[in-house]
This record gives C-alpha cells, sequence and structure tokens, in this order.
C-alpha cells in the first residue's frame, strides 16, 4: 500500500514537472493520465498474478489432487493429463480459441478477428475490461481454458489413451469450452448479462462455463468408456492422500485468482470474490466432514478436502455476486449436496465416475449456478444497470426472484451443450485414434503403457 | 544348522532386534510383510466407498542358527517380541542344508 501511494506520487509528481509553466489543463490531463496509470498497474499486476495463480490449479494443483486418488500404476499418466494440457490448450487458444470464445458477431460464438492474437496487445479492450492491456485479459481466460479440459480427466481416470485424451480435449475446448465461454463471458454472447445477452445470467467466474461443462462432460465420458476393469471387486484405493491433499490445498490457494481474478481488477470487487470464495470454501469443508461423520462413522481428510473443492466450485459464479454469509450458505449446501452424491448416489447407479467429476464439478456447478440466482445483490456488483441508470436488482434476494430461471436457462444450455458435444467428440476420436485403453495397457498402468516410465523407484 | 522364521508386530522389531544382539546372534534378516492369523483387520472408507483391510502389516526375521543355540534363540525372540495380545505372530523352525559365505567360499555351521 505504502509502495503505490509512493508510486503514484511519484508519478504525479514527474507529470507535473513535465508541464510547461502553469497550465492548469494541461496539468490534469497530465494528472489524469498518471491516475490512470497507477490504476492500470495495480490491476495489470492482481491480474498477472491471477493469471499465475490459476495455471497453478491445473499444475500442480489439479495435477497432485488427482494423481493421488489413482493407483501407483497410473501417477504420472493422471499427472501427464494436466501437464498435456498446460501446452496443448496454450497453442490452441492463441490460434483461434481466444477468438472464438471473446471475439464476437454471434451469441454462439466469437468470430475470427483475433486470429493468432491479431490486435490483442498492449490496449484494452474495453468490452472487457477497461485498465488492462488485452493481452492480459487473453492469457488470464486462457489458463481457465487450460483447466477446464483438465477437469473431465477424473472421469476417465486410469483408462483413457493418451493419444485420445489429447485429440478429445482439443476438440473439447474449441467446441463445447469456447462456445459456452462466449455465450456467457463473450460480447453478444447469448447469456451475457452485461454484454447484450437475450437472457442475461450471472457466472462470475464460470460456474457454468467450466464446472458445469465439464462435469456434465465427465458423467458422459464415464458412461461412453464404461468402468474400470476390476471396478466393484478389485480394491481402488487412492495411492497417496498426501499428494491430493497437497493438490487440494493449492486448489484453494489457487481459488483466489481464479474468482477474485475474475473482477478484473484489484478493486473492491476482487475483495468481496476473494472472501465469498474463502468463506464458501470453509463451510463447505464442515458441510461434508459433518455429513460424513453422521453417516460414515468417521470425519476423513478424503471428505475434508472433497468438501472444500465442492464449496470452492458451488462458489464460483456466485463469488462476484454474493455477500459473505450467503457464500457460508452456498459452500454448506455443496458439502452436504456432493456428498451425498458422490458417497450415496454413485454407488446406486454404478457408473464409474472415477475422481467423482461428475459429483463435484457438475453437481457443485449446477447447485452454485441456481444458488447465484437467489443469493447474487447489487449490494456487492452495481455494474449492471437498469433503464434509469441505477444499479439492477440481482438476484431473489434483491427482489428480482426471476432471475433464477435466467439461471436454470444457462445451466440447462450448459448440460446440453457437454451431453451433445462430447457424445460426437467422444465417437469422432474412438473412430480416428481410440479412446480407451487396451485392456493390457490399462492392466500395466498407464505409466509404463502409455509413458514409459515408473512413479516411484524406491529401490534406485 | 536351522533356519527360523518370525512373523512379528513391526513395532516389536528393536526389542527383538536388541536381545539379539545381546546374545551374539549378529545374521538376521528383516523384510516388511503383510498378513494376518486370527487378528481381525479394520475398515477403511473412501467418499463412501467401503475397504476391509484384513492383512495387517508386521515383519518378518529370517535367521540361520546352529542346532546347539536354537533353544536359547527361540526364547530370547519370543520374549522380546511377546504383548500377550492377538496379533504377537508366529515363529516357524525349518532345517537348513547348508549355509556359504559368499565372500570366501567358507561352508557350514562357522559361517553363522
Amino acid at each position: 500500500m505504502v509502495r503505490f501511494l509512493i508510486g503514484a506520487l511519484s508519478l504525479i509528481t514527474s507529470a507535473l514537472a513535465q508541464t510547461p509553466a502553469a497550465d492548469p489543463a494541461a496539468k490534469i490531463a497530465a494528472l489524469e493520465a498518471a491516475v490512470a496509470a497507477a490504476q492500470t498497474s495495480g490491476d495489470n499486476a492482481w491480474m498477472l498474478t491471477s493469471s499465475a495463480l490459476v495455471l497453478m490449479m491445473t499444475g500442480p494443483g489439479l495435477a497432485l489432487f488427482y494423481s493421488g486418488l489413482v493407483r501407483r500404476k497410473n501417477v504420472l499418466g493422471t499427472m501427464m493429463q494436466s501437464f498435456i494440457l498446460m501446452a496443448v490448450v496454450t497453442v490452441l487458444w492463441a490460434i483461434a480459441g481466444y477468438s472464438l470464445a471473446f471475439g464476437e458477431s454471434s451469441p454462439f460464438i466469437g468470430d475470427l478477428r483475433y486470429l493468432m492474437l491479431n490486435g490483442v496487445g498492449a490496449e484494452a479492450n474495453t468490452d472487457y475490461a477497461v485498465t488492462i492491456p488485452q493481452q492480459t485479459f487473453m492469457v488470464f481466460q486462457l489458463m481457465f481454458a487450460i483447466i477446464t479440459p483438465g477437469l473431465i480427466c477424473g472421469a476417465y481416470a486410469e483408462r483413457m489413451k493418451f493419444s485420445g485424451m489429447v485429440l478429445f480435449s482439443s476438440l473439447w475446448l474449441l467446441l463445447v469450452y469456447c462456445p459456452m465461454a462466449h455465450m456467457v463471458w463473450g460480447k453478444g454472447g447469448m447469456f451475457n448479462a452485461f454484454l447484450g445477452g437475450s437472457i442475461p445470467a450471472f457466472d462470475f467466474a464460470g460456474g457454468t462455463v467450466v464446472h458445469i461443462t465439464s462435469g456434465v462432460s465427465a458423467l458422459v465420458t464415464a458412461l461412453y468408456l464404461k468402468p474400470r476393469k476390476g471396478y466393484g471387486s478389485e480394491p481402488m484405493k487412492p495411492h497417496s492422500l498426501v499428494l491430493s491433499f497437497i493438490g487440494a490445498c493449492l486448489l484453494w490457494v489457487g481459488w483466489f485468482g481464479f474468482n477474485a481474478g475474475s473482477a478484473l481488477g484489484a478493486g473492491s470487487l476482487a475483495t468481496s470474490a476473494f472472501v465469498a470464495t474463502h468463506f464458501g470454501a470453509a463451510a463447505a469443508a464442515i458441510g461434508w466432514l459433518l455429513i460424513e461423520k453422521l453417516m460414515s462413522g468417521k470425519p476423513s481428510v478424503l471428505g475434508g478436502i472433497s468438501g472444500a473443492v465442492a464449496g470452492l466450485v458451488a462458489i464460483t459464479p456466485a463469488s462476484g455476486f454474493v455477500k459473505p454469509m450467503p457464500a457460508l450458505i452456498i459452500g454448506f449446501s455443496a458439502g452436504i449436496v456432493c456428498y451425498l452424491m458422490c458417497a450415496v448416489v454413485k454407488h446406486k447407479f454404478g457408473y464409474d465416475d472415477s475422481l467423482d467429476a461428475f459429483g463435484v464439478h457438475g453437481i457443485g456447478g449446477t447447485l452454485g449456478a441456481i444458488m447465484t440466482g437467489v443469493f447474487a445483490t447489487n449490494e456487492v456488483n452495481s455494474a449492471l444497470k437498469d433503464a434509469a441508470g441505477n444499479p439492477a436488482k440481482l438476484g431473489l434476494v434483491d427482489g428480482n426472484g426471476g432471475q433464477i430461471l435466467n439461471q436454470i436457462y444457462a445451466t440447462g444450455a450448459a448440460w446440453i451443450l457437454a451431453i451433445v458435444g462430447t457424445l460426437i467428440i467422444l465417437k469422432v476420436v474412438d473412430i480416428i485414434v481410440g479412446v480407451r485403453a487396451s485392456e493390457d495397457d490399462e492392466r500395466a498402468g498407464l505409466d509404463q503403457s502409455m509413458h514409459g516410465e515408473e512413479g516411484y523407484i524406491l529401490e534406485s | 544348522m536351522k533356519k527360523i522364521e518370525a512373523v512379528i508386530q513391526p513395532f516389536k522389531l528393536e526389542e527383538v532386534k536388541e536381545a539379539l544382539k545381546s546374545i551374539g546372534v549378529d545374521g538376521i534378516t528383516v523384510t516388511e510383510v503383510r498378513g494376518h492369523g486370527r487378528q481381525k483387520g479394520h475398515k477403511e472408507v473412501y467418499r463412501g466407498q467401503e475397504y476391509m483391510v484384513d492383512l495387517l502389516p508386521k515383519v518378518k526375521l529370517e535367521i540361520v542358527i546352529a542346532d546347539g543355540r536354537l533353544d536359547e534363540v527361540i526364547k530370547t525372540v519370543v520374549n522380546a517380541a511377546r504383548t500377550g495380545k492377538i496379533g504377537d505372530g508366529k515363529l516357524f523352525v525349518y532345517d537348513v542344508v547348508d549355509a556359504i559365505r559368499i565372500r570366501n567360499d567358507d561352508r557350514g555351521e562357522s559361517v553363522l
């Protein structure tokens, strides 16, 4: 804070020192420029930090969280699934992904104006973020595009062919993620409440765009691939909850970049989203642990970290719209609901969503997206204006209960896009390279069969 | 020569090793194993998925000893490893046909 003031002061002083004689208009212009520069530097610093935090959520956050939950013979293969996305999605995003998500001209998908990041440089794109370079906005959004297909890995863990996984994720990024991102966050997107959407929905940091799309796609993938060999008869215990614990904590901390960074600036909205995020995680961990103790006798570490992640998922769409106390309610509900989904409902249906991607992200995201319609308030976020120019009523607590319906529409669109898109892509990829590892490869473990490596060579 | 195989509780290993050292027995091989006799296991739960873990961690010691010292070594190991509760383990005795020192080809009881 002190450094910021000193920085601002020195900018202002040097601006003043540069003006000739005592010309007030020129002085004011110089001062305004200095203030804008100071604002930009604060916002850009936070946004670049947030981008780094979100990337950390994938590597090593998600990589550790997921790989700790699989059997030892698949630890590297699972990490590789997160890692390869850090590389491949980046290139695809640069070439076309950013444009398809954040271009204009259609309610459903962006155009190609930003192909090869044409025009995406130091100048701000004032539709999206006024005070930061568009390049910052692009790279921040890239980190979301990286982690979203990574979440689906939880459903096909331990049995997906590597080449199939890369092709599947690439197509999924372009055909499911980019359209959904455009519809909710892109200019003119159908559900974009802030930029001309015909069905305005509130999704601050990606409840629909990230969690519902990936979570529902995860369910489709789990059903398509069918269970792991030996599922239900052979033990499939997490080989290292130590790794999962570390990964989960990195996810919690990284999520501050995910949600508070979605404020696209370093002001009080970022603070509000930061607080809501943290409170959601905390309440959800408690919720899951409580119901787990009641239903299975002991509160577990896996339960605690799963609860926290479920809360973070649920608070994601709400984070920049709700007050702290409702954030506790949203989190606590997610802890309870997602526990029931993962520990009870999944076993009743018998599908092998190995790491509960659907149970946590699909269901948690759906719950959070709808509860956003309940608790969103202009006391937290006054960016949306009504016809008279006043802050618009947001959710039920503001007296706009109809918002819940819009949230359901956006949620429904995410579900449908995920189901249809994923089914088509799976079929295409299966024909081209195949999606499921052979039985021999699966038995040997992906580390050895896909990558020629062993995760732990303790006698070395 | 006889070989003693003793499956004992892991937390008793230090005590047994010290006891053997104190009667001058130097040769011992230790492996970490899992197993059970009549001892019951325990339940683990991972996100609602229950597992019965009935193979419990134990430690197996192998000691080859001259016939004349057999009873002394058995008594030493058993006394050091005993807690009196189920799960203490078991000790088995086998005949050994020969023993060879790899360093210099020596054979027989003298290499023990």
